[in-house]
Protein backbone atom coordinates (compact mmCIF):
# COMPACT_ATOMS: atom_id res chain seq x y z
CA UNK A 1 0.00 0.00 0.00
CA UNK A 2 3.05 2.23 0.93
CA UNK A 3 4.62 1.98 -2.55
CA UNK A 4 1.00 2.46 -4.42
CA UNK A 5 0.89 5.90 -2.20
CA UNK A 6 4.46 6.96 -3.50
CA UNK A 7 3.56 5.80 -7.04
CA UNK A 8 0.02 7.86 -6.68
CA UNK A 9 1.88 11.10 -6.14
CA UNK A 10 4.91 10.15 -7.78
CA UNK A 11 4.28 11.13 -11.03
CA UNK A 12 4.50 14.87 -11.41
CA UNK A 13 7.31 15.54 -9.37
CA UNK A 14 8.69 12.82 -11.57
CA UNK A 15 7.88 14.73 -14.94
CA UNK A 16 9.39 17.55 -13.94
CA UNK A 17 12.48 15.96 -12.43
CA UNK A 18 13.66 13.22 -14.06
CA UNK A 19 15.90 14.90 -16.29
CA UNK A 20 19.02 13.91 -14.33
CA UNK A 21 20.20 12.17 -11.69
CA UNK A 22 20.80 12.75 -7.47
CA UNK A 23 24.47 13.63 -7.59
CA UNK A 24 26.51 14.40 -4.11
CA UNK A 25 29.30 16.76 -2.92
CA UNK A 26 30.73 14.95 0.01
CA UNK A 27 32.82 17.80 0.92
CA UNK A 28 29.41 19.00 1.95
CA UNK A 29 28.03 16.19 3.20
CA UNK A 30 27.64 15.43 7.54
CA UNK A 31 26.74 11.71 6.83
CA UNK A 32 23.47 12.85 9.28
CA UNK A 33 21.41 9.97 7.38
CA UNK A 34 18.39 12.58 6.79
CA UNK A 35 18.79 11.67 3.24
CA UNK A 36 18.43 7.79 3.41
CA UNK A 37 15.67 8.24 6.22
CA UNK A 38 13.17 9.72 3.61
CA UNK A 39 13.51 8.10 0.25
CA UNK A 40 10.66 6.30 -0.21
CA UNK A 41 12.06 3.65 -1.69
CA UNK A 42 15.23 3.30 0.83
CA UNK A 43 18.47 3.79 -1.20
CA UNK A 44 20.87 4.24 0.91
CA UNK A 45 21.87 7.39 -0.61
CA UNK A 46 24.29 8.68 2.41
CA UNK A 47 26.55 5.89 1.18
CA UNK A 48 26.74 7.49 -2.17
CA UNK A 49 27.19 11.05 -0.30
CA UNK A 50 29.95 9.23 1.02
CA UNK A 51 31.61 7.71 -2.13
CA UNK A 52 30.83 10.86 -3.88
CA UNK A 53 28.69 8.31 -6.27
CA UNK A 54 25.65 9.67 -8.20
CA UNK A 55 22.75 7.55 -7.21
CA UNK A 56 22.13 5.38 -10.42
CA UNK A 57 19.94 3.20 -8.90
CA UNK A 58 16.56 1.32 -11.16
CA UNK A 59 14.56 1.89 -7.93
CA UNK A 60 15.04 5.64 -8.07
CA UNK A 61 11.86 7.89 -8.41
CA UNK A 62 13.94 11.20 -8.82
CA UNK A 63 10.75 12.64 -6.25
CA UNK A 64 13.85 14.93 -5.09
CA UNK A 65 12.88 14.08 -1.39
CA UNK A 66 16.85 13.36 -0.44
CA UNK A 67 17.77 16.41 -2.48
CA UNK A 68 15.13 18.90 -0.68
CA UNK A 69 15.66 17.56 2.66
CA UNK A 70 19.32 17.94 2.88
CA UNK A 71 20.13 20.37 5.07
CA UNK A 72 23.56 20.84 3.84
CA UNK A 73 22.67 21.52 -0.06
CA UNK A 74 25.64 18.29 -0.34
CA UNK A 75 22.45 16.68 -3.32
CA UNK A 76 21.54 17.92 -6.56
CA UNK A 77 20.20 16.99 -9.96
CA UNK A 78 22.60 16.84 -12.35
CA UNK A 79 22.31 15.74 -16.09
CA UNK A 80 24.02 12.72 -16.45
CA UNK A 81 26.74 12.34 -19.30
CA UNK A 82 24.50 9.77 -20.93
CA UNK A 83 21.68 12.09 -21.02
CA UNK A 84 24.07 14.72 -22.64
CA UNK A 85 25.22 12.44 -25.29
CA UNK A 86 21.66 11.30 -25.91
CA UNK A 87 20.27 14.89 -26.12
CA UNK A 88 23.12 15.97 -28.59
CA UNK B 1 53.16 -4.01 10.30
CA UNK B 2 50.50 -2.94 12.96
CA UNK B 3 48.55 0.26 12.58
CA UNK B 4 46.57 1.78 15.51
CA UNK B 5 43.99 4.26 15.42
CA UNK B 6 42.72 6.20 18.34
CA UNK B 7 39.16 7.91 18.10
CA UNK B 8 36.43 6.32 16.13
CA UNK B 9 35.48 9.28 14.66
CA UNK B 10 34.95 10.73 10.97
CA UNK B 11 38.94 10.82 10.85
CA UNK B 12 39.41 7.74 11.99
CA UNK B 13 36.81 5.79 10.01
CA UNK B 14 39.19 7.77 6.66
CA UNK B 15 42.02 6.51 7.60
CA UNK B 16 41.19 3.44 7.65
CA UNK B 17 39.45 3.15 4.51
CA UNK B 18 42.96 5.30 2.90
CA UNK B 19 45.17 2.28 4.45
CA UNK B 20 43.00 -0.43 2.98
CA UNK B 21 43.02 0.91 0.10
CA UNK B 22 46.74 0.14 -0.04
CA UNK B 23 47.19 -2.91 1.93
CA UNK B 24 44.12 -5.64 2.18
CA UNK B 25 45.57 -7.53 4.88
CA UNK B 26 48.25 -5.66 7.49
CA UNK B 27 46.93 -5.31 10.80
CA UNK B 28 44.46 -2.34 12.37
CA UNK B 29 42.93 -1.81 15.28
CA UNK B 30 41.22 0.95 16.53
CA UNK B 31 40.07 2.50 20.02
CA UNK B 32 37.42 4.25 20.97
CA UNK B 33 35.77 5.23 24.34
CA UNK B 34 32.82 6.41 22.49
CA UNK B 35 30.27 3.51 24.26
CA UNK B 36 27.95 4.78 20.62
CA UNK B 37 31.21 4.07 18.29
CA UNK B 38 31.15 6.18 14.93
CA UNK B 39 28.36 8.07 13.96
CA UNK B 40 27.19 11.73 12.76
CA UNK B 41 27.84 14.20 15.14
CA UNK B 42 26.58 17.14 13.26
CA UNK B 43 23.23 15.23 12.96
CA UNK B 44 23.19 15.33 16.16
CA UNK B 45 21.62 18.48 16.18
CA UNK B 46 18.81 17.22 13.70
CA UNK B 47 18.13 14.34 16.58
CA UNK B 48 17.59 17.25 18.79
CA UNK B 49 14.91 18.44 16.42
CA UNK B 50 13.46 15.44 15.97
CA UNK B 51 14.01 15.47 12.02
CA UNK B 52 15.68 12.00 12.70
CA UNK B 53 15.63 9.25 14.65
CA UNK B 54 18.88 8.15 16.39
CA UNK B 55 19.46 5.02 14.60
CA UNK B 56 19.89 6.91 11.40
CA UNK B 57 23.21 8.88 12.76
CA UNK B 58 24.87 5.62 12.08
CA UNK B 59 26.10 5.76 8.61
CA UNK B 60 27.76 2.27 8.81
CA UNK B 61 26.39 -1.39 9.27
CA UNK B 62 28.54 -4.16 10.87
CA UNK B 63 28.72 -5.80 7.58
CA UNK B 64 30.48 -2.23 6.17
CA UNK B 65 32.78 -2.80 9.05
CA UNK B 66 33.63 -6.34 8.72
CA UNK B 67 34.73 -5.25 4.87
CA UNK B 68 37.47 -3.11 6.49
CA UNK B 69 39.06 -6.17 8.37
CA UNK B 70 40.16 -4.24 11.76
CA UNK B 71 39.65 -5.34 15.42
CA UNK B 72 37.68 -2.36 17.34
CA UNK B 73 38.25 -1.97 20.65
CA UNK B 74 36.34 -0.22 23.49
CA UNK B 75 38.15 1.77 25.23
CA UNK B 76 39.64 4.73 26.33
CA UNK B 77 43.83 5.35 25.89
CA UNK B 78 45.21 6.75 28.84
CA UNK B 79 48.76 6.80 28.07
CA UNK B 80 51.25 6.84 24.81
CA UNK B 81 54.80 5.00 26.04
CA UNK B 82 56.61 6.49 22.55
CA UNK B 83 59.42 4.20 23.48
CA UNK B 84 58.24 0.92 24.13
CA UNK B 85 55.56 1.67 21.21
CA UNK B 86 53.00 0.75 23.51
CA UNK B 87 49.38 2.36 24.29
CA UNK B 88 48.07 2.07 27.85
CA UNK B 89 44.22 1.32 28.35
CA UNK B 90 42.24 2.32 31.32
CA UNK B 91 40.91 -0.46 31.68
CA UNK B 92 41.61 -3.42 29.52
CA UNK B 93 45.02 -4.75 28.32
CA UNK B 94 48.22 -2.82 26.76
CA UNK B 95 48.26 -2.30 22.93
CA UNK B 96 51.37 -2.24 20.73
CA UNK B 97 51.75 -0.23 17.63
CA UNK B 98 54.35 0.48 14.76
CA UNK B 99 52.45 2.73 13.29
CA UNK B 100 50.01 5.36 15.47
CA UNK B 101 47.03 8.00 14.91
CA UNK B 102 45.52 9.75 17.32
CA UNK B 103 42.21 11.70 15.92
CA UNK B 104 40.45 11.92 19.43
CA UNK B 105 38.52 14.84 18.22
CA UNK B 106 37.57 18.40 20.75
CA UNK B 107 35.67 18.37 23.61
CA UNK B 108 33.62 20.81 24.79
CA UNK B 109 34.97 23.68 26.19
CA UNK B 110 33.60 24.40 30.30
CA UNK B 111 31.00 26.17 31.85
CA UNK B 112 33.82 28.21 34.71
CA UNK B 113 31.57 29.93 36.07
CA UNK B 114 29.85 28.55 40.22
CA UNK B 115 27.29 26.36 39.26
CA UNK B 116 28.26 24.69 36.37
CA UNK B 117 28.16 21.30 37.62
CA UNK B 118 24.18 21.13 38.98
CA UNK B 119 22.65 18.76 36.92
CA UNK B 120 20.74 20.08 34.30
CA UNK B 121 23.37 21.99 32.64
CA UNK B 122 23.81 20.36 29.62
CA UNK B 123 26.37 20.36 26.35
CA UNK B 124 26.14 18.69 23.53
CA UNK B 125 29.42 16.82 22.32
CA UNK B 126 28.30 13.40 22.39
CA UNK B 127 25.56 11.23 21.76
CA UNK B 128 25.16 10.53 25.53
CA UNK B 129 24.74 14.35 25.80
CA UNK B 130 21.80 14.74 23.08
CA UNK B 131 20.11 12.03 24.69
CA UNK B 132 20.43 13.82 28.31
CA UNK B 133 18.98 16.71 27.13
CA UNK B 134 16.03 15.02 25.46
CA UNK B 135 15.32 13.28 28.56
CA UNK B 136 15.84 16.62 30.27
CA UNK B 137 13.81 18.76 27.69
CA UNK B 138 9.67 19.14 28.98
CA UNK B 139 7.26 21.12 27.50
CA UNK B 140 6.47 24.53 28.44
CA UNK B 141 9.60 24.34 31.05
CA UNK B 142 12.32 27.37 30.32
CA UNK B 143 15.66 26.89 28.79
CA UNK B 144 18.68 29.27 29.17
CA UNK B 145 21.37 28.95 26.40
CA UNK B 146 24.59 30.35 26.58
CA UNK B 147 27.30 30.82 24.13
CA UNK B 148 27.53 31.52 20.65
CA UNK B 149 28.35 29.91 17.07
CA UNK B 150 26.45 27.25 15.18
CA UNK B 151 26.03 24.56 18.30
CA UNK B 152 24.84 27.31 20.53
CA UNK B 153 21.93 27.84 17.83
CA UNK B 154 21.31 24.09 17.17
CA UNK B 155 20.57 24.00 21.40
CA UNK B 156 18.13 27.10 20.71
CA UNK B 157 16.39 25.14 17.99
CA UNK B 158 16.39 21.59 19.51
CA UNK B 159 15.03 22.99 23.01
CA UNK B 160 12.35 24.97 21.42
CA UNK B 161 11.29 22.39 19.11
CA UNK B 162 10.86 20.21 22.10
CA UNK B 163 8.36 22.78 23.23
CA UNK B 164 10.49 24.99 25.50
CA UNK B 165 10.67 28.28 26.53
CA UNK B 166 14.14 29.01 25.13
CA UNK B 167 15.98 32.09 26.61
CA UNK B 168 18.89 32.95 24.52
CA UNK B 169 22.08 35.08 26.03
CA UNK B 170 24.41 37.17 24.11
CA UNK B 171 27.28 38.70 26.13
CA UNK B 172 28.05 40.76 22.96
CA UNK B 173 25.63 43.14 20.68
CA UNK B 174 24.91 40.38 18.46
CA UNK B 175 24.79 36.33 17.68
CA UNK B 176 28.11 34.88 16.29
CA UNK B 177 30.07 38.66 15.24
CA UNK B 178 33.31 36.34 14.93
CA UNK B 179 31.79 35.35 10.72
CA UNK B 180 28.70 37.15 10.33
CA UNK B 181 28.29 40.65 9.59
CA UNK B 182 25.90 43.08 11.50
CA UNK B 183 22.96 42.87 9.04
CA UNK B 184 23.62 38.89 9.15
CA UNK B 185 23.26 38.68 12.46
CA UNK B 186 20.35 40.77 12.77
CA UNK B 187 18.76 38.61 10.32
CA UNK B 188 19.73 35.07 11.93
CA UNK B 189 18.49 37.33 15.59
CA UNK B 190 14.94 38.36 13.85
CA UNK B 191 13.83 35.03 12.65
CA UNK B 192 14.66 33.01 16.02
CA UNK B 193 12.45 36.06 18.08
CA UNK B 194 9.68 35.00 14.90
CA UNK B 195 9.47 31.58 15.93
CA UNK B 196 9.24 32.52 19.71
CA UNK B 197 13.18 32.38 21.09
CA UNK B 198 13.52 35.14 23.50
CA UNK B 199 16.91 36.90 22.99
CA UNK B 200 19.15 39.12 25.72
CA UNK B 201 22.25 40.95 24.55
CA UNK B 202 24.97 41.89 26.56
CA UNK B 203 23.87 39.57 28.98
CA UNK B 204 26.34 37.70 30.79
CA UNK B 205 25.71 34.39 33.02
CA UNK B 206 27.91 34.94 36.06
CA UNK B 207 26.72 32.20 38.38
CA UNK B 208 24.21 29.02 37.91
CA UNK B 209 22.00 28.79 40.74
CA UNK B 210 20.51 25.34 42.04
CA UNK B 211 18.70 23.71 44.77
CA UNK B 212 19.14 20.21 45.94
CA UNK B 213 21.86 20.02 43.24
CA UNK B 214 19.86 21.03 40.47
CA UNK B 215 19.72 24.17 38.39
CA UNK B 216 16.71 26.60 39.23
CA UNK B 217 17.99 29.87 37.46
CA UNK B 218 20.89 31.92 36.10
CA UNK B 219 22.43 35.28 38.00
CA UNK B 220 23.49 38.04 35.23
CA UNK B 221 26.37 40.46 35.62
CA UNK B 222 23.99 43.15 36.14
CA UNK B 223 22.65 41.54 39.17
CA UNK B 224 19.51 40.39 37.31
CA UNK B 225 18.20 36.65 38.00
CA UNK B 226 16.44 34.08 35.33
CA UNK B 227 14.81 31.40 36.22
CA UNK B 228 14.99 28.29 34.64
CA UNK B 229 14.61 24.60 34.57
CA UNK B 230 17.85 24.07 32.17
CA UNK B 231 21.05 25.47 31.26
CA UNK B 232 22.60 24.71 27.66
CA UNK B 233 25.70 26.01 26.59
CA UNK B 234 28.19 26.09 23.67
CA UNK B 235 31.14 28.32 24.13
CA UNK B 236 33.89 26.85 22.00
CA UNK B 237 35.80 23.97 22.10
CA UNK B 238 39.38 22.50 23.19
CA UNK B 239 41.07 19.87 20.89
CA UNK B 240 41.65 17.13 23.17
CA UNK B 241 45.67 17.19 23.75
CA UNK B 242 46.35 15.94 27.24
CA UNK B 243 47.54 12.44 25.17
CA UNK B 244 49.96 13.95 23.27
CA UNK B 245 50.93 16.32 26.01
CA UNK B 246 51.95 13.61 28.45
CA UNK B 247 53.55 11.78 25.52
CA UNK B 248 55.63 14.56 25.06
CA UNK B 249 54.36 15.75 21.26
CA UNK B 250 54.54 18.79 20.60
CA UNK B 251 51.11 20.38 21.17
CA UNK B 252 49.63 24.41 21.00
CA UNK B 253 46.54 24.89 20.46
CA UNK B 254 46.11 20.93 18.72
CA UNK B 255 48.46 18.70 17.97
CA UNK B 256 51.17 20.17 15.96
CA UNK B 257 51.57 18.11 12.50
CA UNK B 258 53.09 19.30 9.65
CA UNK B 259 51.88 18.34 5.52
CA UNK B 260 51.98 15.17 6.14
CA UNK B 261 49.63 15.00 9.61
CA UNK B 262 53.21 13.95 11.19
CA UNK B 263 53.85 14.98 14.58
CA UNK B 264 57.27 15.57 16.08
CA UNK B 265 57.37 11.35 16.44
CA UNK B 266 58.19 10.19 12.46
CA UNK B 267 55.58 6.84 14.17
CA UNK B 268 52.75 9.16 14.93
CA UNK B 269 50.12 10.99 13.29
CA UNK B 270 47.31 13.44 14.15
CA UNK B 271 44.28 14.19 11.94
CA UNK B 272 40.53 15.68 12.75
CA UNK B 273 39.75 18.07 15.60
CA UNK B 274 42.54 17.39 17.43
CA UNK B 275 45.28 18.34 14.87
CA UNK B 276 46.63 21.53 14.35
CA UNK B 277 47.37 21.00 10.52
CA UNK B 278 50.81 23.19 9.06
CA UNK B 279 49.71 24.56 5.23
CA UNK B 280 52.48 25.35 3.61
CA UNK B 281 50.48 27.51 1.38
CA UNK B 282 50.67 30.30 4.36
CA UNK B 283 53.14 29.20 6.70
CA UNK B 284 50.75 28.34 9.71
CA UNK B 285 49.51 26.33 11.57
CA UNK B 286 45.46 26.24 12.13
CA UNK B 287 42.86 24.37 13.49
CA UNK B 288 39.53 23.43 11.99
CA UNK B 289 36.60 21.80 13.66
CA UNK B 290 35.13 21.02 10.02
CA UNK B 291 33.47 17.35 9.37
CA UNK B 292 35.42 17.08 5.78
CA UNK B 293 38.70 18.59 6.92
CA UNK B 294 38.48 16.06 9.33
CA UNK B 295 37.40 13.28 6.92
CA UNK B 296 40.12 14.82 4.28
CA UNK B 297 42.86 14.84 7.16
CA UNK B 298 42.12 10.96 8.03
CA UNK B 299 42.50 10.02 4.79
CA UNK B 300 45.72 11.28 3.91
CA UNK B 301 46.97 10.71 7.20
CA UNK B 302 46.07 7.03 6.40
CA UNK B 303 47.81 7.21 2.74
CA UNK B 304 50.88 8.12 5.16
CA UNK B 305 50.72 5.41 7.58
CA UNK B 306 50.51 2.82 4.89
CA UNK B 307 53.69 4.40 3.54
CA UNK B 308 52.62 6.45 0.60
CA UNK B 309 54.21 9.90 1.27
CA UNK B 310 50.89 12.13 0.79
CA UNK B 311 50.95 15.88 0.94
CA UNK B 312 47.45 17.15 2.80
CA UNK B 313 46.09 19.78 0.91
CA UNK B 314 43.80 21.92 2.48
CA UNK B 315 40.86 22.98 1.03
CA UNK B 316 39.19 26.01 1.33
CA UNK B 317 37.35 25.49 4.50
CA UNK B 318 33.49 25.42 3.87
CA UNK B 319 30.19 25.15 5.68
CA UNK B 320 26.89 24.89 4.54
CA UNK B 321 24.55 25.17 7.85
CA UNK B 322 21.12 25.91 8.76
CA UNK B 323 20.76 29.33 11.18
CA UNK B 324 17.30 29.57 12.43
CA UNK B 325 16.23 27.55 9.51
CA UNK B 326 17.90 29.71 7.17
CA UNK B 327 20.25 27.75 4.78
CA UNK B 328 23.84 29.70 4.95
CA UNK B 329 27.30 28.65 3.27
CA UNK B 330 30.24 30.17 4.79
CA UNK B 331 33.05 29.89 2.44
CA UNK B 332 37.30 30.75 3.02
CA UNK B 333 38.03 34.35 4.65
CA UNK B 334 34.72 36.27 5.41
CA UNK B 335 34.95 37.90 9.02
CA UNK B 336 37.49 39.15 11.60
CA UNK B 337 34.80 40.60 14.36
CA UNK B 338 35.38 39.94 18.55
CA UNK B 339 33.03 37.31 19.29
CA UNK B 340 32.70 37.72 23.38
CA UNK B 341 30.39 34.24 22.96
CA UNK B 342 33.06 32.13 22.15
CA UNK B 343 36.20 30.83 23.18
CA UNK B 344 38.68 30.22 20.18
CA UNK B 345 37.03 27.77 17.82
CA UNK B 346 33.60 26.56 17.98
CA UNK B 347 32.28 23.59 16.36
CA UNK B 348 31.51 23.98 12.43
CA UNK B 349 34.23 26.36 12.66
CA UNK B 350 37.60 27.03 10.72
CA UNK B 351 40.13 29.65 12.38
CA UNK B 352 40.68 30.30 8.60
CA UNK B 353 37.33 31.82 8.23
CA UNK B 354 38.83 34.68 10.57
CA UNK B 355 41.96 35.72 8.64
CA UNK B 356 40.39 38.41 6.99
CA UNK B 357 43.09 39.64 4.31
CA UNK B 358 42.58 42.58 2.51
CA UNK B 359 39.29 42.83 0.76
CA UNK B 360 36.87 44.86 -0.42
CA UNK B 361 33.29 43.73 0.65
CA UNK B 362 30.29 43.60 -1.80
CA UNK B 363 26.63 42.51 -0.69
CA UNK B 364 23.16 42.53 -1.90
CA UNK B 365 20.01 41.03 -0.27
CA UNK B 366 18.56 42.93 3.33
CA UNK B 367 16.26 39.73 3.96
CA UNK B 368 16.76 36.45 3.94
CA UNK B 369 18.35 35.79 0.83
CA UNK B 370 21.72 37.68 0.91
CA UNK B 371 24.75 37.30 -0.54
CA UNK B 372 28.35 38.67 0.90
CA UNK B 373 31.13 38.80 -0.96
CA UNK B 374 35.05 39.22 0.03
CA UNK B 375 37.06 40.52 -3.13
CA UNK B 376 40.83 40.67 -3.16
CA UNK B 377 42.63 42.26 -6.04
CA UNK B 378 42.19 39.75 -8.96
CA UNK B 379 40.51 36.55 -6.52
CA UNK B 380 37.23 36.13 -4.39
CA UNK B 381 38.61 35.39 -0.93
CA UNK B 382 35.12 34.63 0.67
CA UNK B 383 31.52 34.51 0.64
CA UNK B 384 28.76 34.27 2.55
CA UNK B 385 25.47 32.71 0.72
CA UNK B 386 22.23 32.86 3.24
CA UNK B 387 18.62 31.80 2.26
CA UNK B 388 18.39 30.76 -1.27
CA UNK B 389 21.79 29.00 -1.93
CA UNK B 390 21.96 28.83 -6.16
CA UNK B 391 24.83 30.62 -5.81
CA UNK B 392 26.80 28.74 -3.03
CA UNK B 393 27.82 26.10 -5.69
CA UNK B 394 29.46 28.56 -8.18
CA UNK B 395 30.95 31.06 -5.33
CA UNK B 396 32.76 27.76 -3.42
CA UNK B 397 34.11 26.94 -7.00
CA UNK B 398 35.09 30.82 -7.73
CA UNK B 399 37.07 30.93 -4.15
CA UNK B 400 38.37 27.72 -3.81
CA UNK B 401 40.05 27.58 -7.92
CA UNK B 402 40.91 30.95 -7.40
CA UNK B 403 38.98 32.45 -10.48
CA UNK B 404 40.18 35.47 -11.88
CA UNK B 405 37.22 37.64 -10.99
CA UNK B 406 39.06 41.08 -12.74
CA UNK B 407 35.93 40.87 -15.76
CA UNK B 408 33.75 41.02 -13.08
CA UNK B 409 35.27 42.98 -9.90
CA UNK B 410 34.22 46.54 -10.63
CA UNK B 411 30.57 45.55 -11.43
CA UNK B 412 30.26 43.81 -8.31
CA UNK B 413 31.44 46.67 -6.29
CA UNK B 414 28.84 49.41 -8.27
CA UNK B 415 26.58 50.34 -5.85
CA UNK B 416 23.61 49.07 -6.91
CA UNK B 417 25.50 45.52 -7.60
CA UNK B 418 22.75 42.48 -8.29
CA UNK B 419 25.51 40.29 -7.45
CA UNK B 420 23.27 37.23 -7.78
CA UNK B 421 23.21 37.85 -11.86
CA UNK B 422 26.91 39.20 -12.32
CA UNK B 423 28.37 35.92 -10.89
CA UNK B 424 25.26 33.43 -12.48
CA UNK B 425 26.49 34.97 -15.63
CA UNK B 426 30.49 35.26 -15.19
CA UNK B 427 29.84 31.20 -13.66
CA UNK B 428 27.82 30.68 -17.27
CA UNK B 429 30.55 31.76 -19.42
CA UNK B 430 33.30 30.02 -16.95
CA UNK B 431 31.10 27.00 -17.99
CA UNK B 432 31.06 27.61 -21.55
C1 LIG C 1 26.75 19.31 17.77
C2 LIG C 1 27.80 19.37 16.72
C3 LIG C 1 27.59 20.09 15.57
C4 LIG C 1 28.55 20.15 14.56
N1 LIG C 1 28.27 20.82 13.42
C5 LIG C 1 29.14 20.80 12.39
C6 LIG C 1 28.85 21.41 11.16
O1 LIG C 1 27.84 22.09 11.02
N2 LIG C 1 29.72 21.29 10.13
C7 LIG C 1 30.89 20.63 10.27
O2 LIG C 1 31.66 20.54 9.30
N3 LIG C 1 31.23 20.06 11.45
C8 LIG C 1 30.38 20.14 12.50
N4 LIG C 1 30.72 19.54 13.70
C9 LIG C 1 32.11 19.10 13.88
C10 LIG C 1 32.41 17.72 13.36
O3 LIG C 1 31.52 16.81 13.91
C11 LIG C 1 33.83 17.39 13.73
O4 LIG C 1 34.69 18.26 13.03
C12 LIG C 1 34.23 15.97 13.41
O5 LIG C 1 33.37 15.07 14.04
C13 LIG C 1 35.67 15.71 13.84
O6 LIG C 1 36.00 14.37 13.64
P1 LIG C 1 37.18 13.68 14.43
O7 LIG C 1 37.26 12.32 13.88
O8 LIG C 1 38.37 14.55 14.40
O9 LIG C 1 36.75 13.68 15.96
P2 LIG C 1 35.46 13.12 16.70
O10 LIG C 1 34.32 12.94 15.79
O11 LIG C 1 35.28 13.98 17.89
O12 LIG C 1 35.90 11.67 17.16
C14 LIG C 1 36.89 11.44 18.14
C15 LIG C 1 36.58 10.18 18.91
O13 LIG C 1 37.67 9.87 19.77
C16 LIG C 1 37.19 9.39 20.99
N5 LIG C 1 38.23 9.56 22.01
C17 LIG C 1 38.63 10.71 22.59
N6 LIG C 1 39.63 10.47 23.48
C18 LIG C 1 39.87 9.14 23.45
C19 LIG C 1 40.78 8.29 24.15
N7 LIG C 1 41.65 8.78 25.02
N8 LIG C 1 40.73 6.97 23.90
C20 LIG C 1 39.84 6.46 23.00
N9 LIG C 1 38.97 7.23 22.31
C21 LIG C 1 38.98 8.55 22.53
C22 LIG C 1 35.96 10.24 21.21
O14 LIG C 1 35.06 9.64 22.11
C23 LIG C 1 35.37 10.31 19.81
O15 LIG C 1 34.51 9.23 19.57
C24 LIG C 1 29.77 19.47 14.73
C25 LIG C 1 30.00 18.75 15.90
C26 LIG C 1 29.04 18.69 16.89
C27 LIG C 1 29.31 17.89 18.15
S1 LIG D 1 21.07 14.50 4.10
FE1 LIG D 1 22.75 15.57 3.05
S2 LIG D 1 24.31 15.85 4.65
FE2 LIG D 1 22.87 14.32 5.43
S3 LIG D 1 23.80 12.35 4.80
FE3 LIG D 1 22.39 12.95 3.18
S4 LIG D 1 23.66 14.04 1.69
FE4 LIG D 1 24.80 13.94 3.60
S1 LIG E 1 15.27 11.02 -5.66
FE1 LIG E 1 13.72 10.05 -4.33
S2 LIG E 1 13.87 7.87 -4.81
FE2 LIG E 1 15.69 8.81 -5.66
S3 LIG E 1 17.23 8.53 -4.04
FE3 LIG E 1 16.27 10.55 -3.70
S4 LIG E 1 14.61 10.18 -2.26
FE4 LIG E 1 15.24 8.19 -3.07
Amino acid sequence: MAILGIFQRGPIKHAVLSSGQVTPDPARCVQCGICTYNCPVDIDVRAHAWRGEPVIHSHCLTCGECVARCPRGALRFEKTDLFTRRES
Amino acid sequence: MKRVIVGAGVAGIAAIEAIRSLDSIGEIVMVGDDPHGYYSRPGLAYYLTGELHDKTLYPRASEDYRKLNFRYVKGRVKNILRDAHVLELENGPSISYDKLLIAVGAQAAPLEIPGATLDGVLKLDHMEDAKRILKQARRGKTAIVVGGGITALELTEGLLSRGMNVHYLLRGDRYWSGVLDDQESRIVEGRLQEVGVTLHHRAEAIEILGRKNRVIGVRLRDGRVMKCDLVAYAIGIHPRVELARQAGLAVDRGILVNEHLQTNDVNIFAAGDVAQVYDPSTGRSALDSLWSSAREQGYAAGLNMAGKATVYVKSIPFNVTRLAGLTTTIIGAVGAGDDKDLVGIARGDSETWRQLPDAMVAQSGFDVNRVRLLLGEKRLLGAVVMGDQKLSYPLEKIVSESVDISPIREELLSPQARIGDVIAKFWASMRN
